[in-house]
């Protein structure tokens, strides 16, 4: 195999990524999606490893690549295999930061490799610049990796509650970051100095500081921000494996990196916008933590109560029922019930949607996962601006394990930390009744006037467990 | 011109075909209007209040029927009207002739020509003469407050110190105008409505007037033309019985309004059907005197079956005479003025309105001529039904509470953001191309374009994919695995080891990223689609 036949392979590889994610924006061609990503990989990897095996590699280093990538395709299968898809917010972040380990490794194994190859150079002028551009190259690289390595880490442990999902603010902890960040482009310049690899001592005391900051900064994210955290995190993956083709000058991991690169970023946004807030507000805002606004104007009023029966009564009878569910769906692991209770209720001639709101969950789209799993036709599951105008034509809206989702506050308090997010407007229905375990506050940790709304009730206790008795009392008898 | 209005002689009708009202618009049309002596009493008009309005009030049948051009009646004649009315008079009526073969031989023998008001197609021009739509509006209406007389509980949800009610569930079959009026009716007394009708157009008017409507799941139209339903498969009858075998267990009462032009109603609830009722619900057959929808109707009385009353009232228009002969009344005056008033009077066998309805003519009975009606216009009765439909859904939404969106999306910001950051990232560039190698560059290209070929295909994405998204970026994010392969070289030192530690994570990624999405898409489903 010629240069250049690889070159174009690498070209059809990206070609097939680029379908893979246009395929990925309708759920008809999803599949189809998925399928080209594959094919691109599996290119990609034939093809490096033919070119790899012609430049004449030794029984050893056949055994030792064939030995990584079978353990390697070994633990990801049985990982993706065992997962429940409540937990796929933890697998998701803990793959990103294998993506940011490889990127440091690769950076590393690079910089202690055989020097590269500056192709094109002749003086010595070129052969120095091509130098110092494959240096910087191989900084960012590492610092990206490092920082997406450590992120994710904590991303994880967060998510799966390890570690807990209240924020930890260090104080002057924006004078951290930044003293951090200066740290790593200070020590640059020993590096850059350096001949050879003797500026290994460098990269590694880089890394641990960029590895620093990706904690720090992950540390400082409250619960409630995950899904933004998750999809920033996605997009350092890509940037660092695109940094990566920086540095092996390598096309195909510059293309992909890019792209997956630039979905991040773009679901990134997509979730701040559904916050009405901005990257860097997440980012650093430290929020919902009564550090910048004091708490909200004090709520007053009665809690009223439903029981199941009584509700069920209510649905059966509607005409047309909107679910919200939230995490607590997820938590209480309810979705089969609630899947089971909306077939009932639409057998009974119901009208039964879902309402998703674009940060309900720990991670973008997590709800519509939970619900297809559970066997919820699509095609009743609505996005927030699809169904918002509905809910005054709505009888009933049961919200399962939701909270600051449908919080009125943030449409008519300026005081509240989550003032002018976009909101459910549940309580323009007839009746909204909650299904919550007690009255605790939310992520965000605001009290919610919806509790004590006129036409609100509260269904207290464990979601799956009231959904089930819900299901039971609306199945006709006999 | 004489119009003459006869005492209804049929058992039970109070109606009467004309109402002081009609009079004074009949005489205003160049009419004389006789009314038989004491013709309006049934239905509470004396017959000096017609002849306050200029009608000769006649006391002799005989007299009447001899001296009159134009006899209007309500219920078809009898044979011996027919014999006492004069040879060329013009009869305006129900007439169903198919109930009654002998009528039409003896309106030719006699040579008196005969309107039967039934037969006026339902086009939008007559429908200010359509007696059948004005009259079951009234018949629909009646029949829920007949159900509720007869029922022992609420109708409407009720919280009381002593105790709460639920709603009554009430079953409507039949989404014609008196369904639809029903349905109404039922409403306004807090009722909760459901109802049921072979044809799929009725699904818009039932569910306007805010009842649920039930349907069978067997593909097949049942709209036969005119407004009616027409006779239905085998299958989708079996189907709909056990629709209504279920319906029956829930509902406490239910209200059939099943006709089919020309032929004995349908039974639509039959005996098994009534037993699936709780003891004390009521159904109420409107089609009764056309042989009812409901096994055991009785024309004319209320039966009971194990403690189901079923009301088979044939006199539900005539329960409410005064309306119903005002309503009537009226429905004549305009087709008396569509057929030129007193002055222009003309039997117009060319007009499409007037042409179906004509039975007999110069002493020969008429065939109907062919039928090329539109679909049938939007049921008078559904605007003039008591109850409107929830007042809710009139209501201005309130005022958006919505606050302004700040920062993120505020357009001179983007804009400012926007330029000043493009022309920074220009400067950057060319700077980068002073001094970058070219090789760099080629890769700074390369990177740049397949950034925009990211945001470009990633934005459309449905918001319901954003997990499965991620996972797949996050496989193709494995990518960097050819970048640890290269770095694996024969000799066994650090950037081997380096680069196979890179290598095994990265394919950790690649096939749990790619398995992971899979199992995710292979669990949305649309609805009703294959698993």
């Amino acid at each position: 195999m010629t240069p250049g036949m690889s070159i174009v392979a690498y070209l059809i590889a990206g070609v097939f990524f680029i379908r893979s994610l246009g395929g990925l924006s309708k759920q008809e061609t999803a599949k189809n999606g998925n399928l080209f990503g594959v094919v691109g990989m599996v290119l990609a990897i034939v093809v490096t490893a033919v070119t790899w095996l012609q430049h004449g590699a030794s029984v050893t280093a056949v055994a030792v690549l064939g030995g990584a990538i079978g353990v390697g395709a070994i633990v990801g299968a049985s990982m993706a295999r065992k997962v429940e898809m409540t937990g796929m917010p933890e697998l998701v972040a803990i793959l990103h930061s294998f993506v940011g380990l490889a990127a440091v490794l690769v950076g590393l194994s690079s910089y202690m490799g055989p020097q590269a190859h500056a192709a094109g150079a002749h003086t010595a002028a070129e052969l120095h610049t091509a130098r110092v551009v494959h240096q910087i190259e191989l900084w960012i690289g590492i610092a990206v990796g490092a920082l997406t390595f450590t992120g994710s880490v904590i991303a994880w442990a967060k998510l799966k509650g390890t570690l807990s999902g209240k924020p930890l603010l260090l104080p002057g902890r924006h004078v951290l970051n930044l003293l951090i960040v200066a740290g790593i482009v200070g020590l640059a310049v020993p590096f850059m100095a350096a001949e050879g690899s003797s500026g290994l001592v460098w990269v590694l005391a880089m890394t641990a500081l960029a590895g620093v900051l990706g904690v720090h900064l992950v540390m400082a994210i409250g619960g409630a921000d995950m899904p933004v955290v998750v999809s920033l995190l996605n997009s350092y993956s890509g940037w660092a494996a695109a940094s990566a083709g920086f540095v092996l000058n390598n096309d195909l991991l510059i293309v992909t990196g890019a792209l997956v690169g630039a979905s991040g970023t773009i679901l990134s946004i997509i979730m701040c916008r559904a916050m009405n807030r901005s990257i860097l507000n997440v980012v650093f805002g430290g929020f919902g933590t009564g550090e910048s606004k004091t708490s909200a104007a004090p709520v007053d009023g009665e809690v009223r109560e439903i029981k199941a029966d009584e509700l069920a009564e209510r649905l059966a009878n509607a005409k047309s029922v909107i679910v919200v569910p939230g995490y607590g769906m997820a938590v209480a692991r309810a979705q089969n019930s609630v899947n089971e209770l909306c077939r009932t209720l639409r057998d009974r001639g119901v009208k039964v949607r879902f309402a998703i709101h674009p940060v309900a969950g720990r991670l973008p789209g997590h709800m519509n996962v939970l619900l297809a799993e559970a066997g919820v036709p699509y095609d009743i599951v609505l996005e927030m601006e699809e169904i918002n105008h509905d809910f005054e034509r709505t009888d009933v809206v049961l919200v399962i394990g939701a909270n600051d989702i449908v919080n009125p506050a943030a449409l008519d308090d300026p005081g509240s930390p989550i003032y002018g997010m976009p909101v459910l407007e549940v309580w323009k229905s007839a009746m909204v009744v909650v299904s919550k375990r007690g009255m605790a506050a939310g992520y965000a940790g605001i009290e919610n006037p919806l509790f004590f709304h006129e036409n609100c009730r509260m269904l207290f206790g464990d979601a799956k467990k009231s959904v089930d008795a819900l299901v039971t009392a609306v199945r006709p008898k006999g | 011109m004489r119009v003459g209005v006869p005492k209804e002689s049929a058992e039970n009708e109070r109606r009467v075909a004309a109402t002081p009202e009609s009079v004074k618009k009949l005489a205003a049309l160049g009419f004389e209007v006789a009314i038989e002596s004491a013709a309006g009493i049934a239905a509470g008009i004396t017959d000096e209040a017609y002849a306050k309005e200029g009608a000769v009030i006649v006391a002799s049948r005989e007299e009447l029927f001899a001296s009159s051009d134009v006899l209007v009646k309500v219920r078809p004649p009898s044979l011996e009207e027919i014999q006492l009315a004069r040879e060329g008079a013009l009869l305006v009526s129900l007439l169903q002739p198919e109930r009654d073969p002998s009528l039409v031989p003896a309106l030719c023998a006699k040579k008196v020509d005969a309107l039967a008001l039934e037969r006026i197609p339902r086009v939008t021009r007559a429908q200010k003469m359509d007696v059948l739509s004005s009259m079951a509006n009234l018949a629909g209406y009646r029949a829920v407050l007949e159900a509720a007389a007869v029922y022992q509980g609420f109708f409407g949800k009720q919280v009381t110190a002593a105790g709460s009610a639920p709603p009554a569930k009430v079953l409507i079959i039949g989404a014609g105008v008196a369904g639809l009026a029903a349905i109404g009716a039922a409403r306004a007394l807090g009722a909760e409505v459901r109802a049921f009708d072979t044809r799929a157009a009725a699904r818009e008017q039932v569910e306007s007037m805010g009842a649920t409507f039930l349907e069978v799941k067997i593909d097949e139209s049942g709209d036969g033309g005119g407004g009616y339903a027409k006779v239905m498969s085998p299958e989708f009858i079996a189907a709909e019985m056990e629709l209504f075998r279920q319906q029956a267990r829930e509902v406490s009462v239910i209200v059939t309004t099943a006709l089919v032009p020309g032929t004995k109603a349908p039974i639509l609830v039959p005996r098994d059907v009534v037993e699936c009722l709780a003891r004390g619900s009521v159904v109420v057959d409107l089609a009764a005197e056309q042989g009812g929808n409901c096994e055991l109707t009785i024309p004319g009385q209320i039966a009971d079956h194990n403690g189901v009353k079923i009301i088979g009232y044939t006199d539900l228009t005539s329960r409410m005479a005064s309306v119903a002969s005002r309503f009537f009344a009226n429905n004549v005056v305009h087709l008396l003025t569509d057929m030129g008033g007193g002055e222009k009077w003309k039997i117009d066998l060319d007009d499409e309105v007037i042409r179906p309805a004509i039975v007999v003519h110069k002493g020969e009975a008429l065939p109907p001529p062919p039928r090329k009606e539109p679909s049938p216009a939007k049921p008078a009765g559904s605007a003039v039904v008591a109850a409107k439909p929830a007042p809710k859904s009139h209501r201005p939404p309130p005022p958006d509470a919505k606050p302004k969106q700040h920062d993120v999306t505020s357009p001179t910001r983007k804009a400012w953001v926007s330029n000043v950051g493009g022309m920074l990232v220009v400067a950057l560039l060319f700077f980068l191309g002073r001094f970058a190698p070219r090789d760099f560059l080629q890769h700074f290209t390369v990177f740049v374009l397949a950034c925009f070929v990211g945001w470009q295909v990633i934005w459309s994405v449905s918001p319901s994919l954003h997990t499965p998204l991620m996972s797949v970026t996050n496989a193709i994010s494995g990518i960097i695995v050819v970048g640890g392969m290269l770095q694996i070289s024969g000799d066994f030192g650090i950037a081997t080891i380096l680069g196979a530690a890179a290598v095994l994570v990265a394919t950790v990624n690649i096939a749990g990223g790619f398995l992971v999405t899979q199992r995710m898409l292979k669990m949305f489903q649309r609805d009703g689609g294959e698993r």
